[in-house]
């Protein structure tokens, strides 16, 4: 009877782990075949050997829409897009966390409540105003205007993380330093930061995850020279061509799921952690 | 050297100043563009905005367009079968893992590894094996179901539910992650005393440890309905809104009008609407969890 229970338990989560495995097996597959492979094969076939031929035209010269330069550019407007994006908003993030347990003021309460909306709203809601403003403030169609948006809008996450954390910092840490004589910063500096590793890994990793796989901000705010990889994804894998190449497609989107896919299986823990702290709000 | 009461001083306002910033912007860029789109959908902006006053007639005009309302037909199924779906393998992936798998850490890992994905990746994958041609349904031919036919993708009446699929495989995971914290984080004293009173395990579950788990599940549903109202990208990467438009919903109606059709006054009243419905679902949510934690 046990073993039958055990039976059934494994046969559901090998069957799971299949639905869960499957697509990315069949854009691994694909995208090392070629057309004429995936025409004579069938989905799940294995390829017939490593062929990188796909790969190397998704990356530099696959058409997405009338320009074919491949998936290139576009990954390292990315990479140069997220490098600030990340740093500013995790920084602003620690400092308005540390602020809002450690020296809590009048209305400080009241702020955080009112930047928590920020987490849930719709942000379709901002969209219009917003690309008037990155207008005159010149930064419209730019990879700057893209930073810009992305560190506003993860600013309310980024200090809900902090917040959270630095609640269970015990407050006699800080009160002690004041004692001695140290300041705001100082405390910060030598005794806050250097026990805010975990945190510091979680938010990074969240907004390095959030803001490359960004679509929506991506796709209205940037330019012809600024557009971010999910953007150049999408538009290789929607171009309309006499021929659909399937394998293109498919490394393109292996390329784009890289370095998420990296952060993840390097840093799996931290990353739920986000994951479950951003659930778990308030 | 400052003297000590001009230091003082400065840790009194250095909080302030340091928190400035964050607060004049967020509040600038969230409240404050909250307010202009709201202007923007009582005004009679089409291509570029044009600030006369037209009261609520671009409210009227959408929920009078056949487009939208079927943007929220699409929501409706879609967030319906995406959140009930997530949920039932989500938990029952939960649970399954919890009955001391061996190598949890492992099958958690492939589990939830599509969360990391952005939902463009999934819509291309999911894209090419649900393609009618050369994808899941030339996989069932080859296997000898000759009348195999598998068309949802291209199918108007079915096209949404190739999108819930997509949705479901890439988010139950997370939900099982929720799930799994919420289930390890029960008192095994209770479970034990169960057992001992004669309960089996299915019982154990279905009387103690779900009804436990309620605050779980509440927030589970809030993460899930929040994905559902804002899913733009998976929509856009999967099928575009097509064929023709059955399967917009309000995320790509709104980007759709706003953007490419020159309808700004019509986009930024889709928008108010969505965010009416998020703040539905959120501000009492919110309001709970706050009041909960002062206590």
């Amino acid at each position: 009877m046990k073993n039958v229970h055990r039976l059934i338990i494994w046969s559901l989560l090998a069957l799971f782990a299949a639905f869960f495995l499957l697509p990315f097996y069949v854009m691994l597959a694909t995208s090392l075949k070629d057309m004429s492979e995936i025409r004579g094969g069938s989905l799940l076939s294995l390829p017939a050997g490593l062929n990188f031929a796909a790969w190397g035209k998704a990356w530099s010269t696959a058409c997405t829409g009338t320009d074919c330069g491949g998936l290139q550019p576009y990954f390292w407007n990315s990479m140069t897009m997220i490098i600030p994006a990340v740093l500013i908003s995790t920084t602003l993030g620690a400092l308005n966390g540390y602020v809002l347990t450690k020296w809590r003021f009048k209305g400080s309460e009241l702020f955080f409540s009112l930047m928590l909306f920020g987490v849930f709203m719709p942000l379709q809601v901002v969209l219009l105003p917003m690309s008037q403003v990155l207008g005159w403030i010149g930064l419209s169609d730019s990879v700057w205007g893209l930073v810009c948006v992305h560190v506003l809008m993860g600013l309310a996450s980024t200090t809900l993380f902090f917040r959270n954390y630095y609640l269970g910092l015990p407050d006699e840490l800080v009160k002690a330093a004041m004692l001695d004589g140290a300041g705001f910063f100082r405390i910060f500096w030598r005794i806050v930061l250097p026990l805010s590793t975990p945190i510091l890994v979680v938010t990074v990793i969240w907004q390095f995850t959030n803001i490359w796989n960004d679509f929506l901000f991506g796709v209205v705010f940037s330019g012809a020279d600024s557009k971010p990889i999910t953007v150049g994804l999408n538009n290789l894998a929607n171009t309309s061509s006499s021929v659909k190449e399937y394998n293109v497609d498919m490394a393109a989107a292996m390329i784009a799921a890289l370095p998420t896919l990296f952060v993840y299986v390097v840093a799996g823990k931290y990353f739920v952690r986000g994951l479950t702290a951003g659930a778990v709000k308030g | 050297m400052a003297s000590p009461s001009a230091a003082a001083r400065l840790d009194h306002w250095l909080p302030r100043i340091v928190l400035a910033p964050s607060f004049i912007l967020s509040f600038l860029f969230i409240y404050g563009l909250i307010a202009w789109n709201g202007y923007l959908s009582v005004s009679a902006s089409r291509l570029l905005p044009n600030y006369e006053f037209v009261g609520f007639q671009q409210y009227a005009t959408l929920f009078a367009n056949e487009r939208w309302m079927v943007a929220l037909k699409n929501l409706a199924i879609f967030s319906t079968l995406f959140i009930g779906f997530s949920m039932a393998v989500g938990l029952l992936l939960a649970i399954l893992l919890d009955q001391k798998i061996r190598v949890e850490g492992v099958l958690r890992t492939v589990y939830l590894y599509p969360m990391a994905l952005s939902f463009i990746v999934t819509g291309t994958a999911w894209k090419w094996i649900l393609n009618p041609g050369l994808g899941l349904e030339h996989l069932m031919h080859q296997w000898g179901f000759e009348n195999f036919t598998f068309d949802w993708l291209v199918n108007p009446d079915y096209a949404i539910y190739t999108v819930v699929i997509a949705g479901v495989w890439q988010s139950a995971g997370f939900v099982m992650a929720l799930f799994l914290a919420g289930l390890r984080g029960i008192d095994d004293s209770i479970i034990k005393a169960a057992q001992i009173d004669g309960a089996t395990l299915p019982q154990v579950y279905w009387r103690i440890i779900i009804p436990s788990m309620r605050p779980v599940f509440f927030s589970t549903l809030m993460v899930l309905a929040h994905i559902a109202i804002k899913s733009f990208d998976l929509v856009m990467a999967l099928t575009a809104g097509g064929p023709g438009f059955a399967t917009d919903v309000p995320a790509t109606f709104m980007y759709t009008h706003a953007f490419t059709r020159g309808q700004i006054g019509l986009g930024a009243a889709s928008a108010t609407v969505m965010l009416a419905t998020v703040a539905a679902i959120v501000v009492p949510y919110l309001y709970s969890e706050l009041r909960s934690q002062r206590r």
